[in-house]
Protein backbone atom coordinates (compact mmCIF):
# COMPACT_ATOMS: atom_id res chain seq x y z
CA UNK A 1 0.00 0.00 0.00
CA UNK A 2 1.53 3.58 -1.51
CA UNK A 3 1.78 5.65 1.93
CA UNK A 4 2.67 9.45 1.76
CA UNK A 5 4.32 11.09 4.42
CA UNK A 6 2.61 14.60 5.09
CA UNK A 7 3.93 15.87 9.12
CA UNK A 8 6.61 13.56 10.36
CA UNK A 9 7.10 13.95 14.72
CA UNK A 10 9.35 17.10 14.56
CA UNK A 11 7.00 19.03 11.94
CA UNK A 12 3.46 18.06 14.22
CA UNK A 13 5.33 18.97 17.22
CA UNK A 14 6.09 22.26 16.19
CA UNK A 15 1.99 22.55 14.93
CA UNK A 16 0.42 21.70 18.51
CA UNK A 17 3.07 24.82 19.19
CA UNK A 18 2.08 26.61 17.55
CA UNK A 19 -1.89 25.63 18.38
CA UNK A 20 -0.84 26.91 22.10
CA UNK A 21 0.39 30.41 20.78
CA UNK A 22 -2.46 31.24 18.53
CA UNK A 23 -4.92 30.23 21.26
CA UNK A 24 -3.12 31.76 24.00
CA UNK A 25 -2.90 35.33 21.83
CA UNK A 26 -7.02 34.25 21.00
CA UNK A 27 -8.08 33.64 23.98
CA UNK A 28 -5.60 35.21 26.68
CA UNK A 29 -5.85 33.79 29.83
CA UNK A 30 -8.51 31.26 29.41
CA UNK A 31 -10.86 32.56 31.80
CA UNK A 32 -13.83 31.83 29.98
CA UNK A 33 -12.77 28.87 27.02
CA UNK A 34 -13.23 25.57 27.26
CA UNK A 35 -11.43 22.30 24.82
CA UNK A 36 -13.76 19.86 23.83
CA UNK A 37 -11.94 17.31 21.85
CA UNK A 38 -14.19 14.59 19.70
CA UNK A 39 -14.44 11.09 19.97
CA UNK A 40 -12.39 9.13 19.21
CA UNK A 41 -9.85 10.67 17.83
CA UNK A 42 -9.59 14.48 18.89
CA UNK A 43 -9.61 13.11 22.62
CA UNK A 44 -5.77 12.35 22.67
CA UNK A 45 -5.17 15.85 20.37
CA UNK A 46 -7.03 17.56 23.32
CA UNK A 47 -5.03 15.93 26.29
CA UNK A 48 -1.98 17.05 24.46
CA UNK A 49 -3.14 20.54 23.65
CA UNK A 50 -3.87 20.79 27.40
CA UNK A 51 -0.91 19.67 29.06
CA UNK A 52 1.11 21.89 26.59
CA UNK A 53 -1.37 24.85 27.21
CA UNK A 54 -0.22 24.34 31.04
CA UNK A 55 3.19 24.23 30.40
CA UNK A 56 3.67 27.50 28.04
CA UNK A 57 1.39 29.36 30.01
CA UNK A 58 0.65 27.58 33.53
CA UNK A 59 -3.06 27.98 32.96
CA UNK A 60 -4.88 24.11 33.04
CA UNK A 61 -7.86 24.91 30.67
CA UNK A 62 -11.12 22.92 31.23
CA UNK A 63 -11.80 20.08 28.78
CA UNK A 64 -13.69 17.25 27.98
CA UNK A 65 -14.70 14.71 25.72
CA UNK A 66 -17.55 15.12 23.25
CA UNK A 67 -19.45 11.90 21.38
CA UNK A 68 -21.10 12.48 18.86
CA UNK A 69 -22.73 8.86 17.62
CA UNK A 70 -25.73 9.34 18.12
CA UNK A 71 -26.44 13.13 16.88
CA UNK A 72 -24.88 11.54 13.36
CA UNK A 73 -26.95 12.24 9.98
CA UNK A 74 -26.11 8.65 8.32
CA UNK A 75 -27.56 6.03 10.82
CA UNK A 76 -29.38 3.46 9.89
CA UNK A 77 -28.09 5.21 6.31
CA UNK A 78 -24.35 3.69 5.99
CA UNK A 79 -23.78 -0.36 6.75
CA UNK A 80 -22.69 -0.64 9.82
CA UNK A 81 -23.51 1.85 12.66
CA UNK A 82 -20.91 3.11 14.91
CA UNK A 83 -19.92 2.09 18.30
CA UNK A 84 -20.70 4.77 20.79
CA UNK A 85 -17.92 6.62 22.88
CA UNK A 86 -17.59 8.12 26.32
CA UNK A 87 -18.58 11.59 26.52
CA UNK A 88 -17.36 13.22 29.34
CA UNK A 89 -17.49 16.43 30.38
CA UNK A 90 -17.86 17.73 33.83
CA UNK A 91 -19.10 21.73 33.09
CA UNK A 92 -21.84 23.19 31.19
CA UNK A 93 -20.64 24.98 28.08
CA UNK A 94 -22.97 27.80 28.59
CA UNK A 95 -21.72 31.19 27.90
CA UNK A 96 -18.16 29.61 26.97
CA UNK A 97 -16.32 29.70 24.44
CA UNK A 98 -15.99 26.54 23.34
CA UNK A 99 -12.99 24.95 21.07
CA UNK A 100 -13.93 21.53 19.39
CA UNK A 101 -10.40 19.50 18.55
CA UNK A 102 -10.12 16.51 15.83
CA UNK A 103 -7.48 15.27 14.08
CA UNK A 104 -8.68 15.27 10.31
CA UNK A 105 -11.33 17.90 8.96
CA UNK A 106 -13.24 15.74 5.94
CA UNK A 107 -16.59 15.98 4.86
CA UNK A 108 -17.35 18.37 8.01
CA UNK A 109 -20.44 15.75 9.11
CA UNK A 110 -18.96 14.91 12.04
CA UNK A 111 -18.38 18.92 13.23
CA UNK A 112 -22.28 19.55 12.58
CA UNK A 113 -23.09 16.67 14.74
CA UNK A 114 -20.61 17.31 17.13
CA UNK A 115 -21.50 20.78 17.18
CA UNK A 116 -25.75 19.32 17.72
CA UNK A 117 -24.24 16.91 20.35
CA UNK A 118 -22.99 20.21 22.44
CA UNK A 119 -25.69 22.31 22.56
CA UNK A 120 -27.19 19.25 24.87
CA UNK A 121 -24.67 20.88 27.38
CA UNK A 122 -25.40 24.41 26.87
CA UNK A 123 -25.69 27.66 24.53
CA UNK A 124 -21.81 28.48 23.75
CA UNK A 125 -20.78 32.29 23.43
CA UNK A 126 -18.69 31.32 20.87
CA UNK A 127 -17.44 28.08 19.08
CA UNK A 128 -13.97 27.58 16.77
CA UNK A 129 -12.36 24.20 15.19
CA UNK A 130 -9.43 22.90 15.18
CA UNK A 131 -7.64 20.40 13.85
CA UNK A 132 -4.47 19.11 12.48
CA UNK A 133 -4.95 18.02 8.97
CA UNK A 134 -7.62 20.15 6.84
CA UNK A 135 -8.51 17.75 3.80
CA UNK A 136 -9.05 20.89 0.99
CA UNK A 137 -12.44 21.00 -1.22
CA UNK A 138 -14.11 17.56 0.43
CA UNK A 139 -16.30 19.68 2.86
CA UNK A 140 -20.12 18.68 2.58
CA UNK A 141 -21.14 21.20 5.07
CA UNK A 142 -20.08 25.02 5.41
CA UNK A 143 -17.54 24.37 7.66
CA UNK A 144 -14.13 25.90 8.23
CA UNK A 145 -11.61 24.87 10.60
CA UNK A 146 -10.41 28.35 12.91
CA UNK A 147 -6.95 26.70 13.65
CA UNK A 148 -5.39 24.08 11.36
CA UNK A 149 -2.22 22.28 11.12
CA UNK A 150 -1.59 21.44 7.62
CA UNK A 151 -3.97 21.82 4.92
CA UNK A 152 -3.88 19.45 1.98
CA UNK A 153 -5.44 18.06 -1.27
CA UNK A 154 -6.78 14.54 -1.12
CA UNK A 155 -8.88 12.53 -3.13
CA UNK A 156 -12.00 10.26 -2.24
CA UNK A 157 -9.67 7.55 -2.92
CA UNK A 158 -7.10 7.98 0.06
CA UNK A 159 -7.12 7.71 3.81
CA UNK A 160 -5.46 10.08 6.33
CA UNK A 161 -4.20 8.82 9.15
CA UNK A 162 -2.75 10.23 12.16
CA UNK A 163 -0.53 7.89 14.31
CA UNK A 164 0.93 8.74 17.90
CA UNK A 165 3.32 7.03 19.67
CA UNK A 166 0.90 6.25 22.95
CA UNK A 167 -0.89 4.04 20.85
CA UNK A 168 1.66 1.86 20.08
CA UNK A 169 3.18 3.49 16.59
CA UNK A 170 7.35 3.98 16.46
CA UNK A 171 6.87 7.68 15.74
CA UNK A 172 4.17 10.71 15.61
CA UNK A 173 3.44 10.64 12.10
CA UNK A 174 0.58 11.50 9.89
CA UNK A 175 0.41 10.03 6.10
CA UNK A 176 -1.99 9.95 3.42
CA UNK A 177 -2.54 6.60 2.41
CA UNK A 178 -5.20 4.56 -0.69
CA UNK A 179 -8.06 2.97 0.18
CA UNK A 180 -8.01 -0.50 0.29
CA UNK A 181 -9.99 -1.53 -2.89
CA UNK A 182 -10.72 -5.34 -1.72
CA UNK B 1 -19.10 -5.69 16.72
CA UNK B 2 -21.26 -2.36 16.63
CA UNK B 3 -24.35 -4.37 15.33
CA UNK B 4 -26.50 -6.91 16.91
CA UNK B 5 -26.67 -10.19 15.37
CA UNK B 6 -30.60 -9.97 14.88
CA UNK B 7 -33.79 -7.68 13.97
CA UNK B 8 -35.97 -8.65 17.00
CA UNK B 9 -35.26 -8.64 20.45
CA UNK B 10 -37.63 -11.96 21.31
CA UNK B 11 -35.68 -13.17 24.43
CA UNK B 12 -32.07 -13.18 25.91
CA UNK B 13 -31.89 -16.79 24.87
CA UNK B 14 -31.22 -16.76 21.16
CA UNK B 15 -28.97 -13.70 21.02
CA UNK B 16 -25.19 -13.85 21.36
CA UNK B 17 -23.09 -13.27 24.40
CA UNK B 18 -21.71 -10.36 21.92
CA UNK B 19 -25.17 -8.93 21.21
CA UNK B 20 -25.58 -8.65 25.50
CA UNK B 21 -22.24 -6.96 26.09
CA UNK B 22 -23.03 -4.13 22.93
CA UNK B 23 -26.12 -3.76 24.33
CA UNK B 24 -24.54 -2.71 27.66
CA UNK B 25 -21.63 -0.53 26.03
CA UNK B 26 -24.26 1.35 24.34
CA UNK B 27 -26.50 1.58 27.71
CA UNK B 28 -23.52 2.86 29.31
CA UNK B 29 -23.58 5.72 26.85
CA UNK B 30 -26.71 6.76 26.88
CA UNK B 31 -26.97 6.11 30.64
CA UNK B 32 -25.00 9.55 30.21
CA UNK B 33 -27.25 11.22 27.74
CA UNK B 34 -30.27 10.58 30.27
CA UNK B 35 -27.97 12.74 32.61
CA UNK B 36 -27.54 15.57 30.53
CA UNK B 37 -29.20 18.72 30.94
CA UNK B 38 -30.91 18.10 27.63
CA UNK B 39 -31.81 14.87 27.90
CA UNK B 40 -32.77 13.99 24.02
CA UNK B 41 -30.57 12.76 21.10
CA UNK B 42 -32.17 12.69 17.37
CA UNK B 43 -30.85 9.09 16.83
CA UNK B 44 -34.95 7.93 15.80
CA UNK B 45 -36.44 10.80 14.76
CA UNK B 46 -37.45 9.37 11.34
CA UNK B 47 -38.75 5.99 13.05
CA UNK B 48 -42.13 5.39 14.54
CA UNK B 49 -42.68 2.98 17.67
CA UNK B 50 -45.82 1.64 18.55
CA UNK B 51 -45.64 0.28 22.29
CA UNK B 52 -48.61 -2.80 22.19
CA UNK B 53 -49.56 -3.97 25.74
CA UNK B 54 -51.94 -6.55 26.07
CA UNK B 55 -51.18 -6.81 29.92
CA UNK B 56 -50.81 -4.52 32.64
CA UNK B 57 -47.94 -2.51 32.90
CA UNK B 58 -46.36 0.85 34.20
CA UNK B 59 -42.95 0.87 34.89
CA UNK B 60 -41.88 -0.83 32.00
CA UNK B 61 -44.22 0.48 29.55
CA UNK B 62 -43.29 4.05 30.76
CA UNK B 63 -39.51 3.59 30.90
CA UNK B 64 -39.93 2.43 26.91
CA UNK B 65 -42.23 5.38 26.29
CA UNK B 66 -39.18 7.42 27.94
CA UNK B 67 -36.73 5.67 26.38
CA UNK B 68 -37.97 6.22 22.73
CA UNK B 69 -39.11 9.86 23.39
CA UNK B 70 -35.63 10.36 24.33
CA UNK B 71 -34.47 8.96 21.62
CA UNK B 72 -36.96 11.02 19.75
CA UNK B 73 -38.56 8.26 17.95
CA UNK B 74 -42.48 9.26 17.37
CA UNK B 75 -44.66 7.09 19.80
CA UNK B 76 -48.08 5.81 19.54
CA UNK B 77 -49.57 3.76 22.35
CA UNK B 78 -52.17 1.25 22.43
CA UNK B 79 -53.37 -0.93 25.47
CA UNK B 80 -56.19 -3.86 25.18
CA UNK B 81 -58.50 -2.72 27.37
CA UNK B 82 -60.17 -0.25 25.15
CA UNK B 83 -59.08 -1.40 21.41
CA UNK B 84 -60.78 -3.75 18.99
CA UNK B 85 -59.08 -6.65 20.82
CA UNK B 86 -62.51 -6.87 22.38
CA UNK B 87 -63.86 -7.59 19.20
CA UNK B 88 -62.64 -10.31 18.01
CA UNK B 89 -59.84 -8.99 16.09
CA UNK B 90 -56.40 -11.58 15.82
CA UNK B 91 -52.96 -10.41 17.03
CA UNK B 92 -51.82 -10.30 13.49
CA UNK B 93 -54.54 -8.16 12.07
CA UNK B 94 -54.11 -5.65 14.47
CA UNK B 95 -50.22 -5.34 14.59
CA UNK B 96 -50.87 -5.42 10.66
CA UNK B 97 -53.23 -2.55 11.05
CA UNK B 98 -51.03 -0.77 13.13
CA UNK B 99 -48.20 -1.14 11.13
CA UNK B 100 -49.84 -0.03 7.92
CA UNK B 101 -49.94 3.20 9.47
CA UNK B 102 -46.15 3.45 8.70
CA UNK B 103 -44.60 1.93 12.05
CA UNK B 104 -41.09 0.61 12.13
CA UNK B 105 -40.91 -1.24 15.55
CA UNK B 106 -42.98 -2.72 17.62
CA UNK B 107 -43.03 -3.10 21.01
CA UNK B 108 -45.32 -5.88 22.73
CA UNK B 109 -45.96 -7.42 26.11
CA UNK B 110 -48.23 -10.21 25.78
CA UNK B 111 -49.86 -12.92 28.28
CA UNK B 112 -49.08 -15.93 25.67
CA UNK B 113 -45.43 -17.15 25.63
CA UNK B 114 -44.01 -17.22 22.47
CA UNK B 115 -46.68 -14.27 21.12
CA UNK B 116 -43.65 -11.39 20.04
CA UNK B 117 -41.74 -14.69 18.05
CA UNK B 118 -45.05 -15.32 16.58
CA UNK B 119 -45.32 -11.77 15.26
CA UNK B 120 -41.50 -12.04 14.52
CA UNK B 121 -42.61 -14.38 11.76
CA UNK B 122 -45.79 -13.05 10.30
CA UNK B 123 -44.97 -8.79 10.69
CA UNK B 124 -42.59 -6.66 8.84
CA UNK B 125 -41.02 -4.99 11.75
CA UNK B 126 -38.28 -4.90 14.27
CA UNK B 127 -40.27 -6.41 17.31
CA UNK B 128 -38.87 -6.50 20.96
CA UNK B 129 -40.69 -8.21 23.67
CA UNK B 130 -41.48 -6.44 26.81
CA UNK B 131 -42.49 -9.47 28.71
CA UNK B 132 -44.25 -12.66 27.53
CA UNK B 133 -46.35 -14.26 29.82
CA UNK B 134 -43.96 -16.79 32.00
CA UNK B 135 -41.66 -16.98 28.94
CA UNK B 136 -39.13 -14.12 28.92
CA UNK B 137 -38.86 -10.32 29.74
CA UNK B 138 -35.21 -9.48 27.89
CA UNK B 139 -34.85 -5.80 28.71
CA UNK B 140 -35.42 -6.18 32.47
CA UNK B 141 -32.77 -9.16 32.35
CA UNK B 142 -30.43 -6.78 30.85
CA UNK B 143 -31.22 -3.83 32.89
CA UNK B 144 -30.54 -6.29 35.66
CA UNK B 145 -27.05 -7.22 34.23
CA UNK B 146 -26.44 -3.77 33.64
CA UNK B 147 -27.00 -2.39 36.72
CA UNK B 148 -24.60 -5.25 38.52
CA UNK B 149 -22.24 -4.16 35.76
CA UNK B 150 -22.51 -0.80 37.90
CA UNK B 151 -22.30 -1.56 41.04
CA UNK B 152 -19.25 -4.60 41.10
CA UNK B 153 -17.40 -3.12 37.86
CA UNK B 154 -17.90 -6.63 35.74
CA UNK B 155 -20.63 -9.50 35.99
CA UNK B 156 -18.43 -12.43 35.57
CA UNK B 157 -17.50 -14.52 38.61
CA UNK B 158 -20.51 -12.76 40.88
CA UNK B 159 -22.96 -14.71 42.59
CA UNK B 160 -26.55 -13.92 42.12
CA UNK B 161 -29.30 -15.56 43.86
CA UNK B 162 -32.88 -15.36 42.20
CA UNK B 163 -35.40 -15.75 44.82
CA UNK B 164 -39.14 -16.72 45.11
CA UNK B 165 -41.68 -17.22 42.80
CA UNK B 166 -39.21 -18.58 40.03
CA UNK B 167 -42.45 -21.49 38.18
CA UNK B 168 -44.24 -17.90 36.88
CA UNK B 169 -41.17 -15.71 36.36
CA UNK B 170 -40.56 -14.57 32.54
CA UNK B 171 -37.75 -12.29 34.57
CA UNK B 172 -36.15 -15.16 35.93
CA UNK B 173 -35.95 -16.94 32.94
CA UNK B 174 -34.56 -14.44 31.31
CA UNK B 175 -32.09 -13.42 33.86
CA UNK B 176 -30.76 -16.92 34.10
CA UNK B 177 -29.60 -16.79 29.95
CA UNK B 178 -28.24 -13.39 30.48
CA UNK B 179 -26.42 -14.05 33.97
CA UNK B 180 -25.00 -17.01 32.32
CA UNK B 181 -24.05 -15.66 29.19
CA UNK B 182 -21.44 -12.74 30.95
CA UNK B 183 -20.25 -15.60 33.47
CA UNK B 184 -22.03 -15.17 36.58
CA UNK B 185 -22.44 -18.11 38.73
CA UNK B 186 -27.17 -18.61 39.56
CA UNK B 187 -28.93 -19.78 42.22
CA UNK B 188 -32.64 -19.97 42.85
CA UNK B 189 -34.42 -20.27 45.65
CA UNK B 190 -38.17 -20.54 46.89
CA UNK B 191 -40.73 -22.42 48.04
CA UNK B 192 -40.47 -26.11 46.05
CA UNK B 193 -43.83 -26.25 44.28
CA UNK B 194 -42.81 -22.61 42.72
CA UNK B 195 -39.72 -23.98 41.10
CA UNK B 196 -40.16 -25.74 37.74
CA UNK B 197 -39.21 -29.12 37.35
CA UNK B 198 -36.56 -28.46 34.74
CA UNK B 199 -34.90 -25.68 36.61
CA UNK B 200 -31.78 -27.67 37.04
CA UNK B 201 -31.16 -28.46 33.27
CA UNK B 202 -30.35 -24.78 32.68
CA UNK B 203 -27.20 -25.13 34.74
CA UNK B 204 -28.23 -23.60 37.90
CA UNK B 205 -27.87 -24.09 41.77
CA UNK B 206 -31.00 -24.54 43.81
CA UNK B 207 -31.27 -23.71 46.82
CA UNK B 208 -34.44 -24.02 49.34
CA UNK B 209 -33.63 -22.07 52.51
CA UNK B 210 -33.28 -18.29 52.27
CA UNK B 211 -30.65 -18.15 54.61
CA UNK B 212 -28.21 -20.34 52.75
CA UNK B 213 -28.99 -18.25 49.42
CA UNK B 214 -28.18 -15.23 51.04
CA UNK B 215 -25.52 -16.62 52.81
CA UNK B 216 -23.96 -17.57 49.23
CA UNK B 217 -24.79 -14.86 47.31
CA UNK B 218 -23.08 -11.77 46.27
CA UNK B 219 -26.53 -10.17 44.46
CA UNK B 220 -29.92 -11.08 45.52
CA UNK B 221 -32.63 -10.45 42.81
CA UNK B 222 -35.40 -10.85 44.80
CA UNK B 223 -39.15 -11.60 42.54
CA UNK B 224 -42.57 -11.16 43.59
CA UNK B 225 -45.06 -13.60 43.96
CA UNK B 226 -47.52 -13.75 40.85
CA UNK B 227 -50.78 -13.96 42.41
CA UNK B 228 -52.38 -13.68 38.87
CA UNK B 229 -50.66 -16.11 37.37
CA UNK B 230 -51.40 -18.43 39.80
CA UNK B 231 -54.26 -20.64 39.60
CA UNK B 232 -53.99 -23.28 42.30
CA UNK B 233 -52.26 -22.64 46.08
CA UNK B 234 -48.58 -22.80 45.63
CA UNK B 235 -48.26 -22.50 49.67
CA UNK B 236 -50.62 -21.84 52.41
CA UNK B 237 -50.70 -18.40 53.00
CA UNK B 238 -49.06 -14.66 52.19
CA UNK B 239 -47.99 -14.45 55.73
CA UNK B 240 -46.29 -18.01 55.44
CA UNK B 241 -44.37 -17.36 52.56
CA UNK B 242 -43.09 -14.13 54.26
CA UNK B 243 -42.26 -15.84 57.57
CA UNK B 244 -40.41 -18.24 55.54
CA UNK B 245 -38.79 -16.56 52.46
CA UNK B 246 -39.66 -12.57 52.96
CA UNK B 247 -35.98 -10.75 53.12
CA UNK B 248 -36.01 -8.66 56.36
CA UNK B 249 -32.82 -6.47 58.04
CA UNK B 250 -32.98 -9.40 60.64
CA UNK B 251 -31.90 -11.62 58.31
CA UNK B 252 -29.61 -9.34 56.53
CA UNK B 253 -27.19 -8.40 59.82
CA UNK B 254 -26.50 -12.50 60.26
CA UNK B 255 -24.81 -12.29 57.32
CA UNK B 256 -21.28 -12.00 57.91
CA UNK B 257 -21.23 -10.14 54.46
CA UNK B 258 -22.94 -7.01 52.87
CA UNK B 259 -24.78 -8.41 49.56
CA UNK B 260 -26.68 -6.12 47.24
CA UNK B 261 -30.71 -6.36 47.10
CA UNK B 262 -32.62 -5.96 43.36
CA UNK B 263 -36.13 -6.02 42.35
CA UNK B 264 -37.96 -5.98 39.29
CA UNK B 265 -40.97 -4.37 41.16
CA UNK B 266 -43.61 -3.76 41.89
CA UNK B 267 -42.70 -4.76 45.09
CA UNK B 268 -45.19 -6.20 47.62
CA UNK B 269 -43.61 -4.61 50.58
CA UNK B 270 -44.07 -6.77 53.94
CA UNK B 271 -44.27 -9.80 51.29
CA UNK B 272 -40.92 -11.08 49.71
CA UNK B 273 -39.37 -7.37 51.31
CA UNK B 274 -39.85 -5.60 53.87
CA UNK B 275 -39.62 -2.01 53.71
CA UNK B 276 -36.30 -1.85 55.94
CA UNK B 277 -34.50 -3.62 53.49
CA UNK B 278 -36.28 -1.52 50.45
CA UNK B 279 -35.50 1.46 51.63
CA UNK B 280 -31.99 0.57 52.82
CA UNK B 281 -28.56 1.20 51.04
CA UNK B 282 -28.33 -2.37 49.99
CA UNK B 283 -30.98 -1.51 48.09
CA UNK B 284 -30.50 -0.36 44.38
CA UNK B 285 -33.86 -0.99 43.34
CA UNK B 286 -34.29 2.30 41.88
CA UNK B 287 -31.31 2.76 40.25
CA UNK B 288 -32.27 -0.35 38.06
CA UNK B 289 -35.37 2.11 37.21
CA UNK B 290 -33.03 4.28 35.74
CA UNK B 291 -30.98 2.19 34.13
CA UNK B 292 -33.99 0.77 32.86
CA UNK B 293 -34.20 3.88 30.39
CA UNK B 294 -30.61 3.70 29.37
CA UNK B 295 -30.91 -0.17 28.50
CA UNK B 296 -34.09 -0.04 27.04
CA UNK B 297 -32.60 3.10 24.67
CA UNK B 298 -29.53 0.49 23.71
CA UNK B 299 -31.93 -1.60 22.66
CA UNK B 300 -34.40 0.51 20.01
CA UNK B 301 -31.02 2.38 19.15
CA UNK B 302 -29.51 -1.43 18.10
CA UNK B 303 -32.67 -2.81 16.86
CA UNK B 304 -32.84 0.37 14.67
CA UNK B 305 -29.61 0.22 13.31
CA UNK B 306 -29.41 -3.58 12.44
CA UNK B 307 -32.55 -2.70 10.41
CA UNK B 308 -30.82 -2.57 6.63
Amino acid sequence: MQKRLVLDEGQIAITLRRFCHQLIENHDDFENTVLLGLQPRGTLLVDKIVSLLQEISGVKVPSGYLDATFHRDDFRRRDLPLKANETKIDFLVEGKKVILVDDVLYKGRSVRAAMDAMIAFGRPQKVELMVLVDRKLTRDYPIMPDYFGVRINTLESQYVIVEWKEQGHGKDAIWITEKDKS
Amino acid sequence: MSQLSTKHLLGIKNITENDVQLILDTAANFKEVINRPIKKVPSLRDITIANIFFENSTRTRLSFELAEKRLSADVVNFSSSNSSVKKGETLVDTVNNILSMKVDMVVMRHSSPGAPHFLSRNVKANIVNAGDGTHEHPTQALLDAFSIKEKFGDVAGKKVAIIGDILHSRVALSNIFCLQKLGAEVMVCGPITLLPKYIKSLGVKVELDVKKALQWCDVANVLRIQLERQQIKYFPSLREYSLYYGINKKLLDQLDKEIVIMHPGPINRGVELSSDVADSEHAIILEQVQNGVAVRMAVLYLLAGARN
